[in-house]
C-alpha cells in the first residue's frame, strides 16, 4: 500500500478528533481529551507489546513517574507546564531505561513479573514518602502548573488543544517509528528474537530502545493527565494502571498504528455507559479482558488487517 | 517488655503469617510447577474462601467451632470447583499459552473481585474463632487459636506432600509436570489432571483463608496482598518446588513479623518486592532451587 496513502488516511483520523470537540457536548469533550491521554500511554504501550513483542505489567510506573515527574515540581516548586512535560517525558524514560536495563536480561513469563514488581515497589515508595506525594491521597496540582504559554490547562478550549496536540505528535512518531527499518527491526524481534540475532542486530539494545521510547510515551501521557486534569496520585502507580493500556490495545488491535485510541476510546464509552446502569463495571473490564483473549486475540484493527487491508501498518 | 520476649511475640505473628502464606502459596507453586500456569487470580480465591467462611458460619445455627469447621470443608470445595470450572472454560481454550493465561487470569481477578464487592459489599466482616483459649506466657498471653492455625496449616501440608509423593494420583501429576506429551502418550489424562490441579491448587488458597479469617476479617480486596507475597515466596523458593516454598514462606514470613515489628512496613515490602525483582532476573531458579534439568 502506498505510503501517501497511509499517511494521508491517519492524517485523516487526526482531524476528525480534532473536529470531534465541536461536534460533541462539553462533557464528551472533555471526556475524549482524557481518551486522547490514555490513547497516548496506550500507544506507547503497544510500541513494546504490540510491535515488539514485550508483554509489560510495569507500564503503570512509567506513567506514574511521568506524572510525579510534572505534578511533584509544579506543586513543591511552581513550575510552569511547560518544563513540567519536559520532566514528565525524561521521568517515564529514565525509569523505562532503569527498569529495563533488569528486566530485559528476562523474557516471556519472568519479564512480567519482573516488571509488575518494579512497578510495585514504585507504588510503594510513592506511599512511603508521603509528606512529599500525598501518597494514597494524592495532591491538586495548583493553577500556576497548569498554564502553558499563558493558557490555563483548566479550561475546556487549551485542555482539549493540548491532550490533542500530544496525542498527534505521539501518533505520527508512531507511524514514523514503524514504518521505518527499525519498526522492522521491532517486528522481527517479536516474530523470532534468535533469527534476528543471527542477522547480526542485538535483541537486547533494541528491545532497551523500545522500552525507552515506550516510558517517554507514558510518562508523556502521565504528566499530561496530572496537568490537564490537574490531580496527581499514587493510586495511577498501581497495577490497575498497568492492565488499562494492555485492555486498550488488546481491544483496538495490537501492532497497529490506531489500535490503541480506538481501543481506549471504546473501553471508556462502554465503561462510561455501563456505570450509568451498574456499579459494577470492574467487572466488565474484567470480562472483556477475557472474552477478548479467548476470541479475538488480535483485536478489531487486527482483524481488518486480515480480512481487509493487509497493508495497514 | 525487654527485648526477648518482645523478639519472641514478633517470631510467633511472623510464625502464623508463614504458616498462612506457606499455605497459599503451596497452591500457587502447585499450579505453576504441573501447569506452567501464573495465576494472578489467586488472591481471589484467596479472598473468596474468606468470603465464604463468613457465609456459611453466619449461616450454621450452634456454636462457633460447627460453623468454623463446615466453612472449613465447604470453603476449599467451592472454590476448587470455581477454579476447576475457570480452568475448564478459559484457560484449556486458550491452550496453556502462559502470556494469554496472564491476561485470562487478570480478567478472572477483576470479575471475582467485582462479584465479592455486589455480593458480598464493600464491608470488612468478622469470623468468631471456633475456641478462645489463650496460652499464658510469663510476659504476654497469646491467642491459642493462632497456634492452632499454625498447626493446621503444617497439617494440610503434610498431607499434600504425602498426597503427591505417595498417592497414585500425585504420581500422575508429577509426571505430567515432568512431561506432559509422554504423560499423554502413557494414556495419562492430561486435560483432568489440568483440571485438577487448578482445583486443588485455587483449595489451598481458600483453605488459608478459612484459618486466616477469625484472626483477619473478611473483605472482597484482602486477596491482593497473600497474591503479592504468594509471589514472592514462589519465586524466592523456586518456581515449582514444594519444598522451596515452604522454607521460603518460613524466612518471609519470619522477617516480616519481625521487621514490620521493628522498622516501617512499607519499607520492608518495597525492599522485599525489589530483591524478588532481582532475583528473577539474577537467578531465575529460586535462592533455594536447583537449575532446570
Amino acid at each position: 500500500m502506498s505510503g501517501a496513502k497511509v499517511w494521508a488516511l491517519h492524517l485523516a483520523v487526526l482531524v476528525a478528533l480534532f473536529a470531534a470537540q465541536y461536534l460533541l457536548p462539553p462533557y464528551h469533550a472533555t471526556n475524549l481529551a482524557r481518551v486522547l491521554v490514555l490513547a497516548l500511554f496506550a500507544m506507547g504501550y503497544n510500541l513494546a507489546f504490540g510491535y515488539t513483542g514485550l508483554l509489560s505489567l510495569g507500564h503503570a510506573l512509567f506513567f506514574a513517574g511521568g506524572m510525579f515527574a510534572a505534578g511533584l515540581p509544579a506543586y513543591h516548586f511552581g513550575f510552569s507546564a511547560g518544563p513540567a512535560l519536559i520532566l514528565s517525558l525524561l521521568g517515564g524514560g529514565v525509569l523505562a531505561g532503569a527498569v529495563g536495563l533488569f528486566a530485559l536480561r528476562t523474557a516471556g513469563v519472568s519479564f512480567m513479573i519482573v516488571t509488575l514488581m518494579f512497578a510495585q515497589a514504585g507504588y510503594l515508595t510513592l506511599i512511603y514518602f508521603n509528606a512529599w506525594t500525598g501518597g494514597d491521597q494524592g495532591f491538586a496540582v495548583p493553577a500556576s502548573g497548569r498554564s502553558l504559554f499563558g493558557f490555563a490547562l483548566s479550561s475546556d478550549g487549551p485542555r482539549f488543544a493540548v491532550a490533542w496536540g500530544l496525542f498527534a505528535l505521539g501518533f505520527l512518531v508512531c507511524l514514523a517509528l514503524v514504518r521505518s527499518r527499525f519498526g522492522r527491526v521491532m517486528v522481527a524481534m517479536r516474530e523470532n528474537e534468535e533469527r534476528s540475532r543471527l542477522l547480526g542486530y542485538n535483541p537486547f539494545v533494541v528491545k532497551l530502545i523500545v522500552l525507552v521510547i515506550s516510558g517517554l510515551y507514558a510518562g508523556l501521557a502521565g504528566g499530561a493527565w496530572a496537568l490537564l486534569f490537574g490531580y496527581a496520585g499514587a493510586s495511577f502507580a498501581t497495577i490497575q494502571y498497568s492492565i488499562l493500556p494492555m485492555l486498550y490495545v488488546l481491544l483496538g488491535g495490537a501492532g497497529t498504528v490506531a489500535g490503541p485510541v480506538l481501543g481506549a476510546a471504546l473501553m471508556f464509552w462502554l465503561i462510561e455507559l455501563a456505570s450509568g446502569l451498574t456499579s459494577a463495571w470492574l467487572f466488565l473490564v474484567g470480562a472483556a479482558l477475557v472474552v477478548l483473549v479467548l476470541f479475538a486475540p488480535k483485536g478489531i484493527l487486527g482483524w481488518v488487517r486480515e480480512k481487509v487491508w493487509r497493508g495497514l501498518p | 517488655m525487654s527485648f526477648g520476649p518482645f523478639l519472641l511475640l514478633a517470631l510467633m505473628e511472623g510464625l502464623v503469617t508463614a504458616a498462612v502464606l506457606a499455605l497459599a502459596a503451596s497452591g500457587l507453586s502447585l499450579v505453576f510447577g504441573v501447569m506452567r500456569v501464573v495465576n494472578v487470580a489467586h488472591g481471589e480465591f484467596y479472598m473468596l474462601g474468606a468470603v465464604i467462611a463468613w457465609f456459611v458460619t453466619t449461616l450454621v445455627p450452634g456454636p462457633a467451632w460447627a460453623g468454623f469447621l463446615v466453612a472449613l470443608a465447604v470453603a476449599p470445595v467451592a472454590v476448587g470447583a470455581l477454579a476447576a470450572a475457570a480452568d475448564r472454560l478459559v484457560l484449556r481454550r486458550l491452550d496453556y499459552d502462559p502470556e494469554a493465561t496472564i491476561v485470562a487470569t487478570i480478567g478472572l481477578l477483576y470479575m471475582i473481585q467485582q462479584a465479592a464487592l455486589s455480593f458480598y459489599g464493600p464491608d470488612a466482616r468478622p469470623v468468631a474463632a471456633p475456641f478462645d483459649w489463650r496460652l499464658q506466657l510469663p510476659w504476654f498471653g497469646y491467642s491459642g487459636y493462632k497456634l492452632f492455625v499454625v498447626l493446621a496449616a503444617a497439617v494440610v501440608l503434610l498431607a499434600l506432600w504425602l498426597f503427591m509423593t505417595r498417592s497414585k494420583v500425585g504420581l500422575v501429576m508429577r509426571a505430567t509436570q515432568v512431561d506432559r506429551d509422554v504423560a499423554q502418550a502413557f494414556g495419562i489424562d492430561v486435560d483432568l489432571v489440568y483440571m485438577a490441579v487448578f482445583g486443588i491448587g485455587a483449595a489451598l488458597a481458600a483453605v488459608a483463608a478459612v484459618l486466616i479469617v477469625p484472626i483477619q476479617q473478611a473483605h472482597y480486596l484482602m486477596g491482593h496482598d497473600p497474591l503479592l507475597l504468594s509471589f514472592i515466596v514462589v519465586i524466592i523458593g523456586g518456581l515449582g518446588s514444594l519444598r522451596g516454598t515452604v522454607v521460603a514462606a518460613l524466612v518471609i514470613g519470619l522477617s516480616d513479623g519481625v521487621i514490620s515489628m521493628f522498622f516501617s512496613p512499607t519499607l520492608a515490602k518495597i525492599l522485599a518486592t525489589l530483591l524478588v525483582a532481582l532475583v528473577l532476573v539474577f537467578r531465575p531458579q529460586g535462592l533455594f532451587g536447583v537449575r532446570d534439568r
